[in-house]
């Protein structure tokens, strides 16, 4: 165990400070003013697509833990905005770089990756939820292409998103799981309809996409044909790192922890209230176990385990701040969409009905048990699932 | 960088492993529990022989022998293994002789290190806070006053004590300890009553905030192993109990506990290592970390190893409950390292106070 920064180490957390405060205009508030430029120059500087290969878009870094979390912490101390991390840059790169071919990769990386190309991905069904290798949308070949029929749900970004990344049925004969494929499909293909799906919060986070008669080519298949389910569980395992991030949960603490430093009720700050404090101490603690936890997760080789549980941890956890800060501003915390009194744009309130999708998405708090049960902790497999596969 | 256990830790963790299922097995535990034996020289003299009393001693034979160490305690594997003992394990009390004079340390470390005497430790007035008029005053070289929830008192050699002021005290020749019975029969916790007893002041400014530190450490990790082996216990159990024509752990509503626990520990431990980290290399974190960490790791342990604790017993069913099955001992460890030396609220209080969020 040795957590020091060499002198190398040092330096280049120096340049990382530096390159920040050198850029400080460009950023306000967690926000770049230009995101697209912003990720350009970041990608420049290695501060994202840090270890993608510089053939496909990226800075060509050897991969270094080290780095990553020097950067990590560099950017949450200055408030900065991190690079674009939507589903094509966390989920469908990875994807691409393990097991699509030179082609695709060449062809979508870097434009993805610079934020020019935004992806949605076509997963879950309304038949198809927790069982996703019931999903029925189904490819039926004709010539050199798949004729696309079907529909998908909880298709976040459709709206503005370019292409989708998107699981169909074509072995329909095969066993459930042999004859599924990952297919890329361009969102302007005829046949293709979004429709917004509005959730509690008021807003459209999610849509609903149709397909009816939709023509895409075979060579946009990822993986091999038949081979979705396991192209798919590379792009699972991406997600649920992604919705577990202890960077950002720590990010939104520190927020909590101004908010309670600022907010006060008949003069008194809520922070020094006991009760509210003792809350916020609790939090912290889970908020660092999960910080180290994912410091362990990076460099021991042990921490099979420890991997499988950050995103039902992460998720909870990130609700639970949220749930703690609309608790601390009270009555104000109850205002929402607009007004004069209304606190961060509603965000807290935001945060706390949204996430309950993330708890949900991306394989269920209840999913999760089940893969730390049977993974982790090596007990028996759901019998259903043992028929069924 | 490098979080995690180092090769030599890992060597370390596996033959404290053997060692303890050797010296200790459940039936001695069973015997030192209900035989009302004060100490267990069997298990410490085998312990000794490991070198693990000179672990906190800077400078000793032992200390040497187990350089290559960092950090020098290995909680994890210490909590996990070492949780049958009589004792906290690696005395932490020289933690407090680092603020004596020169010869005070000649005359007490290398004897410490070695094993051959033992050191209790009275510091709750000042940590967990006063109870039933408890408190030790320091006058010309003597205390007076009543010291409650003293660690390691039966048969030790010399006492830390700490006086109402926070300021650390040796002392030579201890009263006789009462013992104060309590629900961890693996752990003897006692009432002294100093009566103008000898004493003289160990120097050093930040000697009770260290060792207080390192306490919370100890017991964050020892919450941390119990829960562990309670975790443990319950998957391997329902892996093997037959309901319905299945087994147990087949169902997703034990499975689900099993998953929750192990959620709950995965994060703590490396909270717990992180704290572990930070008590020993106060140089390479923020000032005050060192003290958050700790009070963090011993709340937050405490939390969910109470957690743990009903959950896993919930899963071995009526059975769980027995004395003869002793999962009870693990259960009742974590139910005293709760509140001993603070409990949850108090700890957390600190902090708070430690990261400068409680108004002066």
């Amino acid at each position: 165990m040795d957590l020091r920064l060499t002198p190398e180490m040092a330096v280049f957390r120096d340049e990382v400070r530096a390159f920040l405060a050198n850029h400080a205009d460009e950023y306000r508030d967690g926000q770049a003013k230009d995101v697209l430029a912003w990720q350009r120059l970041l990608i420049a500087h290695g501060y994202a697509a840090r270890t993608i290969p510089r053939a496909y878009g990226g800075f060509g870094a050897e991969p270094d833990v080290l780095k990553a979390r020097i950067i990590a912490e560099a950017f949450i101390a200055a408030g900065a905005p991190r690079g674009i991390a939507n589903q094509g840059v966390s989920m469908l790169v990875p994807t691409l770089l393990e097991v699509g071919s030179e082609d695709q990769k060449k062809r979508w990386i870097g434009p993805t990756l610079r934020g020019e190309v935004v992806w949605c991905q076509g997963y879950s069904e309304p038949g198809a939820g927790s069982d996703l290798a019931s999903l029925q949308t189904k490819a039926v070949e004709d010539g050199d292409d798949f004729i696309i029929s079907g529909s998908k749900i909880w298709t976040s970004t459709a709206h503005a998103a370019q292409m989708m990344f998107c699981l169909v049925r074509t072995e329909p004969n095969a066993p459930r799981h042999e004859g599924i494929s990952y297919v890329l499909i361009p969102m302007d293909t005829p046949g293709i309809e979004v429709r917004p799906l509005k959730t509690m919060t008021g807003q459209a986070e999610f849509n609903e996409v149709f397909f009816t008669d939709v023509r895409v080519p075979q060579a946009n298949v990822v993986g091999g044909r038949g081979r979705g389910w396991f192209v798919a569980n590379t792009t699972l395992k991406h997600e649920r790192g992604m919705l577990g991030d202890p960077n950002a949960t720590e990010a939104r603490l520190n927020s909590l922890i101004e908010v309670m430093k600022t907010e006060t009720v008949d003069g008194e700050r809520i922070l020094d209230n006991p009760v509210f404090r003792d809350r916020l101490m609790q939090l912290q603690a889970r908020v660092f176990a999960m910080k180290f936890n994912g410091l362990r997760i990076m460099t021991d080789d042990t921490a099979g385990l420890a991997r499988l549980v950050v995103k039902l941890q992460g998720c909870e956890l990130n609700h639970q701040i949220a749930a703690l800060a609309i608790d601390a501003l009270g009555e104000l915390g109850v205002l929402y969409h607009d007004g004069p009194h209304l606190r961060a744009k509603g965000r807290w309130q935001w945060n706390y009905m949204f996430d309950l999708g993330l708890i949900i998405g991306g394989g269920t708090a209840q999913i999760q048990k089940n893969i730390i049960s049977e993974r982790g902790l090596g007990m028996p497999r759901e019998p259903s699932s043992r028929a069924a596969s | 960088m490098r979080f995690a256990l180092s090769e030599d830790q890992r060597i370390l963790q596996a033959s404290l492993g053997r060692a303890l299922a050797e010296l200790s097995p459940l039936d001695r535990v069973r015997r030192f529990a209900d035989g009302g034996e004060q100490t267990a020289p069997d298990i410490w003299r085998g312990l000794a022989e490991l070198g693990l009393p000179g672990l906190l001693v800077p400078g000793s034979t032992a200390a040497w022998a187990w350089a290559s160490w960092r950090p020098p305690w290995p909680r994890r594997p210490w909590a996990q293994r070492w949780r049958r003992r009589r004792s906290w394990g690696p005395s932490w009390a020289p933690l407090a002789l680092r603020g004596g004079t020169a010869e005070q340390r000649a005359r007490w470390l290398p004897k410490l290190a070695g094993g051959e005497a033992t050191a209790g430790v009275a510091i709750s007035e000042v940590v967990a806070g006063a109870r039933d008029g408890a408190g030790v005053t320091a006058e010309g070289g003597r205390l007076t006053g009543k010291a409650l929830f003293v660690i390691d008192a039966p048969g030790a050699h010399l006492l830390i004590v700490a006086d109402r002021t926070g300021a650390l005290h040796l002392v030579e020749t201890p009263p006789a300890p009462v013992e104060m019975p309590n629900i961890d029969a693996t752990r003897r916790l006692s009432e002294l009553v100093f009566d103008g007893t000898p004493a003289e002041p160990l120097g050093g400014n930040d000697g009770l905030a260290r060792l207080r530190d390192a306490a919370w450490v100890l017991l964050a990790a020892d919450s941390l192993g119990a829960g562990q082996v309670m975790l443990d216990k319950a998957v391997a159990y329902a892996k093997e109990r037959k309901q319905f024509g299945r087994v147990i752990g087949s169902f997703q509503a034990v499975k689900h506990l099993c998953a929750e626990m192990a959620a709950e520990l995965e994060p703590a431990r490396a909270l717990v290592w992180y704290a572990a980290y930070a008590f020993d290399n106060p140089g390479d974190v923020a000032p005050e970390e060192a003290t958050v960490m700790a009070a963090h790791a011993k709340a937050h342990l405490s939390e969910i190893g109470r957690f743990v604790a009903r959950t896993s017993t919930e899963v071995h069913g009526g059975i769980g409950m027995t004395d003869l099955l002793g999962l009870h001992y693990w259960f009742k460890r974590i139910g005293l390292n709760r509140q001993l030396l603070g409990g949850p609220e108090r700890v957390r209080e600190a902090a708070a106070r430690a990261q400068g969020l409680v108004a002066a």
